[in-house]
């Protein structure tokens, strides 16, 4: 106990950073050692050394690959573009005192906290083409049916969406907490200087919450790049391979095809990209001036 | 002259007032309508899942009638006796319980040291585990839980867990402990407290609230969880979300069972959050919101 008191930092650090190592500093040394080999994953054969041909073979040869990396930025875009928006409009909405303001606020958390492949299974149901209710309530207004995940250009769009329905709470609750960060003074000077609400949100909100919305940008980005729960669920990168992403791309080369050293360059490549988006964000938060 | 000005403006006054008011309601009306809309979007999709885990298949496939069906529990009752539902809902209890409680043990005392300590480098460290796709690390686990001979037990769901759970507690807490006086802790070293117990008796009770918040998100993660378990996990071991997914490839056309099976895991994390829904919006937003 005397020793544990005497080497404080090193007590309280170890059990944490042994564990880092053990579970995540290892195995990414391990996926980089695989990535320059071949191997099914058998123990009577061992791995062989190709050098870099994985990598020029993924992103020379392998236009599943590219086509995989286009859909998840296309996902991403569409997914976080769209929750940025929406977001915003609702935290606006239920900025400010209002009857029922707390419950608004928890029952706007529930999709965000429940289980994907669950909702993965309800939003089946939803654009079940002759079952769902979506489509009955197409019907209902007058319009055509939709294929929703059967449309394999439309696919990646509907599921999209599901990640849209999930995830604007939380860019909704982000923007809101920043919201109610702002300062007073600069409305109260554009209220006496006879500014419209639509300047004092364009030249006041838009700018002030800028750092707020970069920090909920990169969050969500993150997170939305390594979508994977929905899309495996929901349709498996289908119809074709219309809804393939990087992450269900190498989780299906790594755990359908067993081509481990394949699929190691292709995690590889993953990892640098998520770190390289990071830094990005990061970069232009700094650049407004704010550390993050 | 006073008189004058009052009597001719006091009814234009009153008219503006008046006009003011109904705008002001009517905005608010709106506002409300807007408000009920944007809930019903978030809220329909849950309220759809739980009718149609009461109906028949016969009730389902009848899309004119959302409403008027006879409620049957034949759905949940198959979930349980066919598909041995309580083993994974055990499991999923045990798997999330104990990978919280370890992350704690393990992420509590890196945050108060990243804290008190200065240690920003290990702060990096943990946020990078936040950052890296799981699927890295998933092929090598893969391969040494099986050398090891662990698969077919809890331990690497528990530990995969971790490595989620882990870094986001401590994440949270370090501004928890970097807010927390020193004050208090010097005061108990002066009474002759050694460090390990300046953290536990001084600032670990303090951080209380937080320490609730960090867990129970780590706790739902965990529960959540679908890649880590799905590759670790196998028929004794599956949790929740892998024997729903397993249902849904060999029962595809039982939308009643699927729907019974998303309400059996989703229901305990809807109520988790209701009752503590000020504590997640805390653990949820913090990574961004905090400078």
């Amino acid at each position: 106990m005397n020793f544990l008191n005497r080497h404080i930092r090193a007590t309280f650090v170890a059990p944490a950073l042994v564990f880092v190592i053990a579970m995540m500093i290892v195995p990414i040394i391990y996926t980089t050692y695989l990535s320059f080999h071949a191997w099914n994953g058998s123990a009577r054969r061992a791995p062989e050394y190709l050098g870099l041909d994985n990598y020029t073979r993924l992103l020379t040869r392998d236009p599943r690959f590219g086509d995989a990396v286009a859909r998840t930025f296309i996902f991403t875009g569409i997914a976080v573009g769209a929750e940025l928006t929406l977001g915003l409009g609702i935290a606006l909405l239920i900025n400010g005192k209002f009857m029922g303001h707390n419950i608004v606020k928890t029952l706007i958390l529930l999709p965000m906290v429940a289980t994907p492949v669950a909702i993965g299974m309800a939003w089946l149901l939803l654009y079940e083409p002759n079952i769902g209710a979506l489509n009955a309530l197409l019907r209902g207004l007058g319009l055509p049916p939709q294929d929703f995940l059967g449309s394999a250009s439309l696919a990646l769009f509907w599921l999209a969406v599901v990640d849209i329905w999930q995830w604007t709470p939380l860019m909704a609750l982000i923007l809101l907490a920043g919201l109610t960060a702002l300062p007073e003074e600069p409305y109260e000077a554009a209220r006496v200087d006879g500014a419209s609400g639509w300047q004092r949100f364009m030249h006041l909100t838009l700018p002030l919450l800028f750092p707020t919305m970069i920090a909920a940008v990169l969050l969500r980005s993150i997170d939305a790049l390594k979508t994977f729960d929905i899309i495996y669920t929901m349709t498996r990168g289908g119809p074709g391979f219309a809804t393939e992403t990087i992450n269900t791309y190498g989780y299906i080369q790594s755990f359908e095809y067993f081509q481990l050293g394949q699929a190691s360059s292709l995690l590889i490549v993953f990892f640098t990209l998520i770190l390289a988006v990071s830094l990005f964000f990061v970069r232009i938060r700094r650049r407004w001036g704010a550390a993050l | 002259m006073s008189s004058y000005t009052s009597s001719v403006s006091q009814p234009l006054l009153r008219s503006q007032l008046a006009q003011r008011r109904q705008r002001r309601l009517l905005w608010g009306t709106l506002r409300y309508a807007a408000i009920v809309v944007v809930l019903f979007i978030f809220l329909a999709p849950f309220l759809w899942m739980l009718l149609s885990s009461f109906k028949t298949q016969v009730d389902i496939t009848n899309a004119q009638n959302i409403f008027n069906f006879t409620p049957t529990l034949e759905n949940y009752q198959n979930v349980f006796q066919q598909y041995d539902f309580l083993r994974y809902l055990l499991n999923s209890f045990a798997v999330a319980a104990l990978s919280t409680l370890f992350s704690l043990i393990l992420g509590l005392p890196a945050a108060y040291a990243i804290a008190r300590y200065r240690m920003q480098w290990l702060g990096v460290v943990l946020l990078t585990a936040r950052i890296v796709p799981g699927i890295t690390f998933l092929i090598p686990w893969f391969i040494i839980f099986s050398r090891l001979r662990l698969t077919g037990t809890l331990t690497p769901l528990i530990l995969s867990h971790m490595l989620v759970g882990m870094p986001f507690i401590a994440w949270i807490m370090i501004s928890f402990y970097e807010e927390l006086p020193l004050e208090l802790e010097e005061a108990a070293k002066i009474d002759g407290a050694t460090p390990i117990g300046a953290f536990l008796r001084v600032a670990l009770p303090l951080s209380m609230p937080g320490v609730i918040t960090a867990g129970i998100v780590a706790f739902i993660f965990s529960w959540n969880n679908f890649m880590f378990s799905l590759v670790l996990a196998d028929d004794q071991t599956r949790t929740l979300p892998i024997a729903i997914f397993n249902f849904l490839t060999y029962a595809s056309v039982d939308w009643g069972g699927l729907m019974a099976a998303a309400v059996v895991i989703t229901l305990p994390v809807l109520i988790i959050t209701l009752f503590v829904q000020r504590y997640i919006i805390r653990g949820l937003t913090a990574g961004a919101t905090k400078g």
